[in-house]
């Protein structure tokens, strides 16, 4: 199938369009939790089943040079920056024509043709990374904004506050997004920090913070749209809190003994899905049903191609380890 | 051109012609614009080459995942680790995010940065400024070290690092930075990466050894020559690529070899020449290689305390004396 496009100068879209990149990403995630279920993909696989609105809202109005950095749980960023799911899937297959020759997997793939600049399967260590793209982006005047992706948990890593702290201090322009789905892997958040609201730390370092609905598209992308307009604009870092849910585990296999009776039910009302499906189905149900047919239509092609794809050739695995 | 150059200097100079250039290069790190580092290497930079020279918090994991950061998105970072000691605190973005970058993208990303620092004892110097951690940035894969132990090295292996498409670490030493100055040839190419150097040619042993030891190694050859022991002494300058191809002709020669370093024994890069040396030339030697560094212990502060870990010209001589004896 092809990519889903970032839609920055597109005026016209609509929920449908929201509804379509929000599904991909979860159809997509279904269909690597049945094919590592089924042991084609092997390794840690952590799915954003639940969190798709947060890298749909933002990248509809990201340019499509803004360079993008986030963490194992990427998948759904590297759908949305406008990698192609057959790539990906590739990727997680360990065949060739992967985004990174399965070098990469599940956790640590990158695409930068569509400057999707990688996961890491360090927690935190994106930011500074994404701070350094933004001292690029600035020393060069070149208008593009870092996107820094990172976790509830990863607010606890040094490495986080290093970058918080650079950026604000050189005024770079980098946008910092908490995807905050209460849990610091098996540990809520709430008990690791005496004060769980993330986003007021920005006011600490000097910049702009806010806590958002992170399961509505529409407002994830007008923070992202005022974030990344002011660091465009030389205004600087911002901080985003969006609040979300994992609807599965921290990876595939996670038993989730952690988590209390009836919470995947009760976020399951609220997930982005759901929610937005709800709000448009009465009008457009015939093109909703559309979208759905033929979002299962084109990832299963693009599961089923990667899967008869050749494996990717153990006879360079020693190459490119120096240029 | 040829200039007069004591070490530190060599380094101000090398950062000099690599930023005037490149317009890519960037150059930041921890008092290294303003104040000119604390040893004076990046002085004066930041006045020519406005913007592209700063000064950073204290972050090191900032310092070095920026470098990252700005590589991947063309730029030529070259970052100063005040010691090399730090740079355990910020060991993620080296080995785990640096040294992946390359080999992670099949090819089509890399990561040239230039990570200076400078290790190793001087009188007084506590256990965290103290630490020689070559063996830990050789051992990873996608990351090459450089070790330059003269004022010409420390401008030739600096160019070279600064133009190679990787992360490379140059090592420098502190107790070089100030020492006598040389002749050190400012213009002319690059120097392609890598290439050991016979510092003293000698028949009777060969001795490896690298940094501020070098120096040290070749008095203990002064001194060897009065008990009759000629030792041809090696500077590998490069530990990552290490040119084993220069010191196993030297000792399919002399049949007998040591190493000679000042990081802690166990796990030293001494063992790895070891290693090396004893697979392609072990039946050239007569006597098993010596290893001759730190023994295991923690670096004391005061100076004869540190005096009597740190191997010194008489104890090195002493050793290589007796090896050739055996």
């Amino acid at each position: 199938m092809t990519a889903l496009r970032p839609t920055v100068d597109d005026a016209d879209r609509t929920p449908l369009d929201d509804y379509r990149a929000m599904l991909t990403i979860r159809r997509f995630e279904e269909k690597v939790l049945e094919l590592r279920k089924a042991d084609c993909i092997s390794g840690s696989v952590h799915l954003c089943i639940g969190q798709e609105a947060i890298p749909v809202g933002l990248c509809s109005v990201r340019r499509s040079s803004d360079p993008v950095f986030a963490t194992y749980r990427g998948h759904g960023w590297a759908l949305a920056c406008g990698s192609k799911p057959e790539s990906i899937f590739r990727e997680l297959l360990g065949r060739c024509g992967g985004t990174n020759e399965g070098r990469g997997g599940s956790a640590y793939l990158s695409d930068p043709k569509v400057h999707f600049m990688g996961e890491n399967s360090i927690v935190g260590a994106g930011a500074p990374i994404a701070v350094g793209a933004a001292l690029a982006s600035s020393i060069d005047n070149s208008g593009e904004v870092a996107i820094a992706a990172v976790g509830d948990g990863a607010m606890n890593q040094g490495a986080v506050h290093e970058a918080l702290n650079l950026a604000a201090a050189m005024q770079l322009p980098v946008v910092f997004v908490c995807e905050n789905n209460l849990y610091s892997e098996l540990t809520p958040i709430a008990d690791m920090v005496h004060q769980p609201e993330l986003w007021r730390r920005a006011a600490a370092y000097g910049m702009p913070g806010m806590r958002i609905d992170g399961n509505d598209p529409t407002a994830v992308r007008s923070a992202a749209a005022d974030a990344l307009g002011r660091a465009r604009d030389g205004g600087g870092p911002s901080l985003i809190e969006a609040m979300t849910e994992r609807l599965c585990g921290h990876y595939i296999g996670d038993a989730e003994t952690y988590r209390p009776a009836g919470e995947v039910q009760r976020a399951g009302a609220q997930e982005p899905l759901v929610r937005l499906r709800r709000a448009i189905i009465t009008q457009r149900p015939a093109e909703v049903d559309d979208i759905e047919q033929a979002v299962i239509r084109e990832i299963d092609a693009a599961a089923d191609a990667a899967m008869a794809a050749p494996l990717a050739d153990p006879s360079t695995v020693r190459e490119h380890v120096h240029g | 051109m040829a200039e007069q150059l004591n070490y530190v200097s060599a380094v101000n100079a090398a950062l000099h012609r690599a930023m005037r250039g490149s317009s890519d290069a960037i150059l930041f790190g921890e008092d290294v614009a303003k104040p000119g580092g604390v040893f004076g290497a990046t002085k004066g930079l930041h006045l020519d080459y406005g913007r592209r020279v700063f000064d950073t918090p204290i972050s090191e994991a900032a310092i070095l995942g920026a470098a990252v950061g700005a590589a991947l998105r063309g730029k030529r970072p070259i970052v100063e680790i005040m010691w090399a000691d730090f740079a355990l605190v910020a060991l993620d973005q080296l080995v785990n995010q640096a040294a992946n970058v390359r080999y992670l993208s099949n090819g089509s990303q890399c990561a040239p940065i230039t990570v200076r620092m400078q290790q190793g004892h001087l009188p007084g110097s506590c256990a965290q400024h103290s630490q020689c951690l070559e063996a830990f940035f050789a051992h990873v894969p996608g990351l090459h070290v450089a070790m330059p132990a003269t004022p010409e090295d420390a401008f030739h292996l600096l160019l070279t690092a600064i133009a190679t498409n990787d992360p490379v670490i140059v090592i420098e030493h502190r107790g070089l930075y100030f020492g006598p100055k040389a002749e050190v040839t400012t213009e002319g190419p690059v120097q392609p990466i890598g290439g050991a150097v016979v510092r003293r040619p000698g028949r009777d042993v060969t001795v490896v050894s690298w940094g501020a030891m070098l120096h040290r190694t070749l008095d203990a050859a002064e001194l060897a020559a009065t008990e009759g022991v000629e030792v041809e002494v090696i500077d590998p300058r490069w530990l990552s690529p290490f040119d084993v191809e220069t010191v196993v002709a030297s000792v399919s020669r002399t049949s007998r070899a040591a190493v000679v370093h000042e990081a802690n024994v166990t796990g030293g890069f001494g063992a790895e020449v070891v290693a090396r040396v004893s697979d392609a030339a072990f039946h050239d030697l007569d006597a098993p290689i010596a290893r001759i560094g730190l023994p295991d212990v923690r670096v004391p502060a005061a100076p004869h305390l540190q005096q009597a870990v740190v191997p010194s010209p008489r104890s090195i001589a002493d050793a290589i004396v007796e090896l050739c004896r055996r």
